[in-house]
């Protein structure tokens, strides 16, 4: 089914399918000629694992299956369209996990041939690079692509997005995640949300608090942690074990309080607020120095954070005080963008089906790895 | 005094860098660039990591690079101070060790590792990534890789690089723009400002050793190039099939255990993560 040259004069419409990792996202966009994109519909469905725990894969796969076609449903009519209107489907290809990507893969096919709708197949990353350029109006920034399972700084040069530097090891958001599991902090709505609310509240005179009622009187501790930084490549895992082991100390002093036998001096100094908010201010550090020295060798002064660790405060904190020390302006988009949703791979789909490019059903498959780096970007020709 | 004595040009040269002040003005100096005895800073570069001045160093005819590693307002005053610390004196041992083996980089002149700042050597001419952006856009369309000027500069910075390691440095960052290309002693000054043929002429000098380290690991090394690899992949890919065959066999040349560095490069390459696996 080749593309009419004449959908580039109308309105044209794309549903997005996502669900690479525990969120199932489906949303619907519109590109109307001279116009900003529309989002019609962004709709999103979280799998919560409990606290201590992560997401499987194959218990994400069953939330993703189980809910599918209730999120569709959702999406079609806050969109307020009929399918016919549709003019692709646009899904998520990779990288994520395999089970969870193959389910909705799967829904993908079968809206697909139900409803006589060309497929698109669309790299996660760059969904979430577009859709940030989109909402922001960022137009070549440096891109800090921040998650749970990929952190990346990324700067566009002829068609493609290249990778300038990455994690050699774990993602800076599967770093703090699993370190929420250590603490045993809740994972709703978000594992790496009530990490950063208990960093803040080390500044508060209780720093157990995480509604933060207490007065801010209290000058958090920042603990020693490894600053691992291989030229604009960093490691995360390295910083996660020290944390852990620090963590352990806390754990090893509270059961000996229960056991009444405390030694005063045995006791760790800090907090697990304290160790939040160190392992924040590190970790963001290395992220934010790395992305500094990106825009030092491009010669750009504009930053764009994606992804679920963008949604941080403080990183956006961090990394608009690097920006504007650099004479420029960061970037940043809100959970609703930042956070794997549908509307990105609709509008990164859209942008593609819109030069002519289409993934045959029998090539419709998913891969968990796919560079962001593998995508010849048609739609710019800067 | 320098400024008491100075000619018209020099004058001239200092008018221009005032009318850059508002730029500069705006970071606060170092107590150091502010006394009267060292020339006008002019900043020449604002790189990741700190500022880069021009100014004389002692006597007003020593210019020098003036390296200032600002505290970094985004970052944790004690983490601040700890990396900056770290990192002004481990480039200038690393810088020392390098002249003394004869490794091609500045001379260092001063340093106060508190206040964060590194007076060095000033290196003439540019940067290889400015040159090569030049010369490979003097040759738009071209089929560049069996260029003999290109593979020449290859070599050179590969055969540098070797040199590196041999002596048990590791630079860290390893991007064409830490490369300068500077006018070799035997050319004359007629040819330095002649056409685009001559572009890529030039001795190669190293510079920014602001992440680099004494390390002897294969890893280590591997990773360097590694960088280096990645940064002529993005930054000039045109040039980019070379650096397997040119850069690298001058690497080879400078550097007895090359071969294990390069079968550890393989492994390196692998390593990005949600790298295809085809193949």
């Amino acid at each position: 089914m080749p593309t009419p040259p004449d959908i580039l004069s109308r309105p044209r419409l794309s549903l997005g399918l996502e669900g690479s990792a525990n969120k199932l996202g489906i949303g619907v966009i519109q590109h109307t000629p001279n116009q900003p994109p529309e989002i019609l519909s962004n709709i999103r469905d979280t799998f919560v694992s409990p606290p201590g725990t992560g997401f499987l894969p194959k218990d994400t796969a069953a939330h993703h299956r189980r809910i599918f076609v209730l999120v569709a449903l959702k999406a079609l009519r806050a969109a307020n369209i009929t399918t016919s209107q549709i003019d692709c489907i646009s899904y998520t290809r990779g990288p994520g996990m395999g089970a969870p990507l193959t389910s909705v893969a799967i829904g993908a096919r079968t809206l697909s041939l139900l409803w006589n709708k060309p497929l698109v197949g669309v790299n996660h990353c760059v969904g979430h690079i577009e859709m940030g350029r989109c909402i922001t109006g960022a137009s070549n920034p440096i891109v800090l692509y921040v998650s749970g399972g990929n952190t990346q700084v990324i700067a566009y040069s002829s068609n493609r997005y290249r990778i300038f530097g990455e994690t050699l090891d774990i993602a800076v958001g599967n770093c703090l995640d699993r370190f929420a599991r250590t603490l045993n902090i809740s994972n709703d709505p978000a594992p790496g949300y009530n990490i950063e609310q208990l960093a803040k509240a080390a500044f508060h005179s209780n720093p157990a608090d995480i509604s933060h009622k207490s007065p801010k009187t209290r000058e958090p501790l920042l603990l020693d942690l490894p600053y691992a930084v291989k030229g604009m490549d960093c490691s995360f895992s390295g910083i996660l074990a020290s944390a852990d082991i620090l963590a352990s100390q806390l754990y090893v002093a509270a059961k000996k309080q229960k056991q009444k036998n405390t030694d005063e001096d045995a006791n760790p100094k800090f907090t697990p607020a304290d160790l939040c908010f160190s392992l924040q201010e590190t970790v963001f550090a290395m992220l934010v120095e790395i992305t500094e020295r990106a825009m030092a060798h491009v010669g750009t002064s504009q930053v764009l954070i994606v992804g679920g660790v963008g949604c941080n405060e403080r990183l956006q904190e961090m990394m608009g005080t690097m920006a504007s020390s650099r004479g420029g302006s960061v970037y940043a988009t809100d959970e609703r963008f930042c956070i794997d949703n549908g509307i990105m791979i609709a509008h990164a789909g859209l942008l593609a089906y819109e030069t002519g490019f289409e993934t045959p059903l029998e090539d419709a498959t998913v891969t968990q790895r796919f560079r962001t780096d593998e995508v010849f970007v048609k739609w710019r020709d800067d | 005094m320098a400024t008491a004595e100075s000619t018209g040009t020099e004058a001239d040269e200092q008018r221009q860098h005032q009318q850059q002040q508002p730029q500069t003005s705006s970071y606060p100096l170092p107590a150091i660039l502010t006394y009267p005895a060292s020339a006008p800073p002019h900043l020449v570069a604002q790189g990741a990591e700190g500022r880069v001045y021009k100014t004389t160093y002692l006597v007003p005819d020593l210019q020098c690079a003036f390296k200032y590693r600002p505290p970094k307002p985004y970052r944790h005053p004690i983490l601040d101070q700890r990396l900056t610390r770290q990192r002004i004196l481990a480039e200038a041992r690393v810088l020392v060790k390098c002249r003394q083996e004869g490794v091609p980089v500045p001379a260092v002149y001063g340093l106060d590792e508190n206040v964060g700042w590194l007076a060095m050597e000033w290196i003439e001419g540019e940067p290889v990534r400015a040159k090569l952006n030049q010369w490979l856009s003097s040759r738009a369309g071209e089929d560049v890789e069996s260029n003999q000027k290109l593979i020449d500069l290859m070599v050179k910075v590969g055969d540098v690089v070797g040199l590196l390691h041999k002596h048990g440095i590791v630079h860290g960052d390893l991007t064409t723009s830490n490369l300068m290309l500077r006018p070799s002693s035997k050319m004359g000054a007629s040819e330095v400002k002649s056409d685009t043929d001559t572009l890529l002429d030039g001795d190669i000098a190293v510079i920014d050793f602001g992440l680099a380290s004494q390390a002897t690991q294969v890893e280590d090394r591997a990773v360097d190039l590694y960088v280096l690899e990645r940064a002529f992949a993005s930054t000039h890919p045109r040039a980019e099939s070379l650096f397997d065959q040119w850069l690298l066999s001058g690497y080879k040349s400078s550097f007895k255990q090359a071969p294990v560095v390069l079968k550890r490069l393989e492994e390196v390459r692998m390593r990005g993560r949600k790298r295809s696996m085809l193949g």
